[in-house]
């Protein structure tokens, strides 16, 4: 892939060290994998929050005080793991990227001082008061908290999309030199803040974490409504979350067609890797893949994929309606992103993206005959599914982000030119897995503060522990008593 | 389009280059005030067995310590968008003081949080051990990073930078809190206070003369001069005024003038730097600033929200005025 030796042995035959490039990549990739979970939860889960929080002071009915309650609970553990992940996340554009900071400083760090000040601060400053604050303000400053605190999510995600969207499809810039340097300088803001991938990744992004969280909160109903059928505000919950699938999720799928379509016009090597297309010519389209032997799942090609095709829909696709457009395959270029991982991804993320939409039409059926709690199947369904949009979301980036290696600002800088000069593969390994054993620690801790607030929930609607269980393993499938 | 709102060639004044370096270093100087009495709070935690007592600290924290911490991230995305080379270099040149920071950060922020989360002494035990480890660290480690901005590679002074950040949370810590609780735990409060005064004065004296001596990072000069001078009186005037303003039990004064230090403090740091802004590499403000089209546009975009900024805090310190009510971390 690169000409970077991958192992710097430091001691031969002792301890191997990875390279600071690529424990670099690795630590960057692992900690905003775990980061982006917590981010899309905030905004996943803002507007759950505003519509709880306004109809528990609008209606005082306790099932809205037990649902804001719940899910403010919810908003601010997930708040704090995003702003102590997040931290990190600014700093290794410093400590370990370097490079990329200075040639992209100027198109880059006014969108993350943005980010900073337009929305990471009302969201802090907001949660305090929604958290602290119910006997402090009046009502209508405690619901104008939560709409603030919402507003600050999603601008949030705006601002760190500009970046990233920018990375993607880089304009409205020159090349000068200063300091000794080729670096960026800004000419149209414009053009670089609104780059042509921005609104496509804002819809898709903001779009996939409502889903998720949608998934999340049905999830937590679904398993609170099995434990405890007849609960109120649980149904209310379950119905809402079921009624945001109906929407969101046949949408992604549309809204996501149309993207692939605008990544194969501006990307056209990402596009590539996604459908594993090396020759340049007619591309058919892979609506299902499977592996023939093991080597498809490191090297994906035509001869060892059994795949259910339509012939040159690829081409019709990606150009827009004609079957004979020449795509381009992954042979034209000299250096390419690791194909299995992005043409994998790809398809995880898309198998679970129906996989979504026939949850959401199955339960829109359901409350449309008025069973939505009282299908047991239902409820298991949606149980496993709870972490499912996570998985999807993360796949959804790996194609984003792998699929667009080797660059680190598409045909600008290369990710392998980014990274520090100064950093040995030592002090890179050693805080890579630092960040693995604490993150790893944090995500289990995110896991437990969550079983804890949904058992806490379960006492208080009365459910003793351990008692009448009708929930027995992990799994739903494995319960005995059905 | 953009030429006709802004200028792309000129600054929008002829110092913004200036006026920015400025803005950065104010940022920087509301975390140390803001963020530093939340460390402080986490170090007195750790004298405190009573369980009302440390409940108290984790109530007078609770609200504001995410909101506080902010104002680095504005911190650094602002360095990142005036002064791009300064932001590379300070963070990949002192790359494990820097991670080490951002962990302790985490540990920091993440202790309160699990206390909450299980009724167990041993779970509570650890939950402490992360909070306290986590606030007498980041204070350390981001000193640390200061000196070596400020001081190059010298140990004796970089060390003392940090242990002077340490000192001076503890004194914010102890006066914000002393404001806000009883008078029996505050006169408590007043004796770690005043002695962290004590050290913390102690040691800008200690670090101050180190540096001429060995003029580390050629600061030698700037040191002797009349500004820094000043700064020091000013720093010895707060401190000693504010003690006496303790022993008194006048609390909420002797939070104006504990939070007058490390105020201070950032003045130091700008009058130390000041035409240079990396001294590792002798980088002037003039040469490590961004072309004047993107200064003028996070200039015009970025300083009016600054100001909203401002008023959020205002109001969320006056949401949460007044003695702490409560108990614990969690809502």
């Amino acid at each position: 892939m690169s000409p970077t030796p991958v192992l710097t042995t430091l001691d031969p035959g002792v301890v191997a060290f990875l390279s600071a490039e690529l424990a670099s990549r690795m630590q960057f990739g692992w900690t905003i994998s775990v980061h982006i979970i917590f981010a899309s939860l905030s905004i996943g889960l803002a507007p759950f929050i505003v519509y709880f929080t306004w109809k528990d002071v609008r209606t005082n009915d306790e099932r809205y005080a037990r649902l804001r309650s719940f899910w403010v609970n919810v908003f601010a553990a997930g708040f704090v793991m995003g702003t102590v992940t997040g931290i990190p996340m600014s700093f290794q554009f410093g400590t370990n990227f370097p490079q990329f900071s200075e040639v992209a400083g100027e198109l880059i760090g006014g969108p993350l001082a943005f980010e900073a000040k337009m929305a990471f601060f009302l969201e802090a400053v907001f949660l305090g008061v929604l958290l602290y604050g119910r006997d402090r303000v009046r009502d209508r400053t405690y619901v104008l908290s939560s709409v603030l605190v919402g507003v600050g999510a999603w601008l949030s995600g705006f601002w760190i999309l500009v970046v990233n969207a920018w990375m993607q499809t880089p304009r409205g810039y020159e090349m000068v030199t200063r300091n000794g340097m080729e670096v960026a300088k800004l000419t149209d803001p414009f053009a670089a803040f609104l780059t042509p991938r921005m609104t496509w990744m804002y819809v898709h992004m903001m779009n996939a974490s409502v889903i998720s969280v949608a998934l999340l909160v049905a999830g937590v109903s679904a398993y609170i409504i099995w434990k405890k059928p007849d609960t109120d505000a649980w149904n209310t919950a379950l119905k809402l979350a079921v009624v945001l699938l109906v929407v969101s999720a046949p949408f992604q799928a549309i809204h996501g067609d149309a993207y692939g379509r605008h990544v194969e016009d501006t990307q056209p090597q990402k596009f590539a890797a996604m459908e594993a297309h090396y020759e340049t010519g007619q591309a058919d389209l892979h609506l299902l893949a499977f592996p023939k032997s093991a080597s498809a799942l490191t090297d994906p090609r035509a001869e060892n994929l059994v795949t259910v095709s339509l012939p040159a829909v690829g081409s019709f696709l990606a150009s827009g309606g004609d079957f004979d457009a020449e795509v381009i395959g992954l042979n034209e270029y000299e250096e390419n992103p690791p194909v299995a991982l992005v043409f994998w991804s790809f398809r995880f993320m898309v198998g679970l993206g129906f996989l979504f939409i026939g949850l959401a039409l199955w339960g829109g059926y359901l409350t449309y005959r008025g069973r939505l709690s009282d299908s047991t199947r239902y409820l298991k369904a949606m149980i496993a599914a709870s972490p499912l949009g996570y998985a999807a979301l993360l796949t959804g980036w790996y194609v984003t982000e792998i699929g667009r290696q080797p660059w680190v600002i598409q045909g600008e800088l290369k990710t392998s030119e980014a990274v520090s000069s100064t950093l040995t593969g030592t002090e890179a390994t050693l805080t890579l897995v630092g960040f693995v054993v604490v993150y790893v620690g944090l995500v289990l801790t995110a896991l437990y503060i969550l079983k804890w607030l949904v058992r806490e929930e379960l006492q208080s609607l009365g459910v003793r522990e351990s008692s009448d269980g009708r929930w027995h393993g992990p799994i739903p499938g494995v319960s005995d008593d059905d | 389009m953009t030429e006709s709102l802004l200028p792309v060639d000129a600054y929008l004044v002829e110092s913004l280059p200036e006026i920015w370096f400025g803005v950065v270093l104010f940022a920087l100087g509301m975390y140390v005030v803001l963020d530093g009495f939340d460390f402080g709070i986490g170090m007195l935690y750790a004298t405190r067995t009573d369980e009302h007592e440390r409940e108290t600290f984790l109530a007078g924290f609770g609200p504001v310590w995410d909101a506080n911490e902010v104002w680095l991230v504005a911190f650094g995305t602002m360095l990142l968008a005036a002064f791009p080379r300064v932001y590379s270099r300070l963070l990949a040149d002192n790359y494990l003081l820097a991670i080490g920071f951002v962990l302790a950060l985490l540990f920091r922020g993440l202790g309160p949080e699990l206390r909450e989360q299980r009724d167990d002494e041993q779970w509570k035990r650890y939950a402490d051990y992360a909070f306290i480890g986590g606030s007498v660290f980041a204070p350390l480690l981001l000193g640390m990073l200061a000196g070596r901005w400020l001081f190059d590679g010298a140990t004796l002074p970089v060390v003392l930078t940090g242990v002077g950040l340490v000192a001076v949370s503890v004194v914010t810590g102890a006066a914000f809190l002393a404001a806000k609780t009883e008078p029996a735990l505050a006169a408590e409060l007043r004796t770690y206070g005043i002695g962290a005064t004590v050290a913390y004065l102690g040691g800008v004296v200690v670090l101050l003369g180190t540096v001429v001596l060995t003029d580390a990072g050629g600061a030698a000069d700037t040191i002797l001069s009349g500004p820094v001078a000043a700064v020091v009186a000013l720093s010895v005037a707060a401190g000693v005024g504010g003690s006496l303003l303790a022993r008194r039990g006048q609390y909420r004064a002797w939070l104006v003038s504990a939070l007058a230090l490390p105020t201070l403090l950032t003045v130091l740091i700008a009058l130390l730097l000041y035409p240079v802004i990396y001294p590792p590499t002798g980088l002037l403000v003039r040469e490590a600033v961004v072309s004047p089209l993107a200064l003028n546009l996070v200039t015009v975009l970025g300083f009016p929200v600054l100001l909203v900024v401002l008023w959020y805090f205002k109001f969320l310190y006056g949401v949460f005025s007044g003695p702490i009510e409560g108990e614990g971390y969690g809502g």
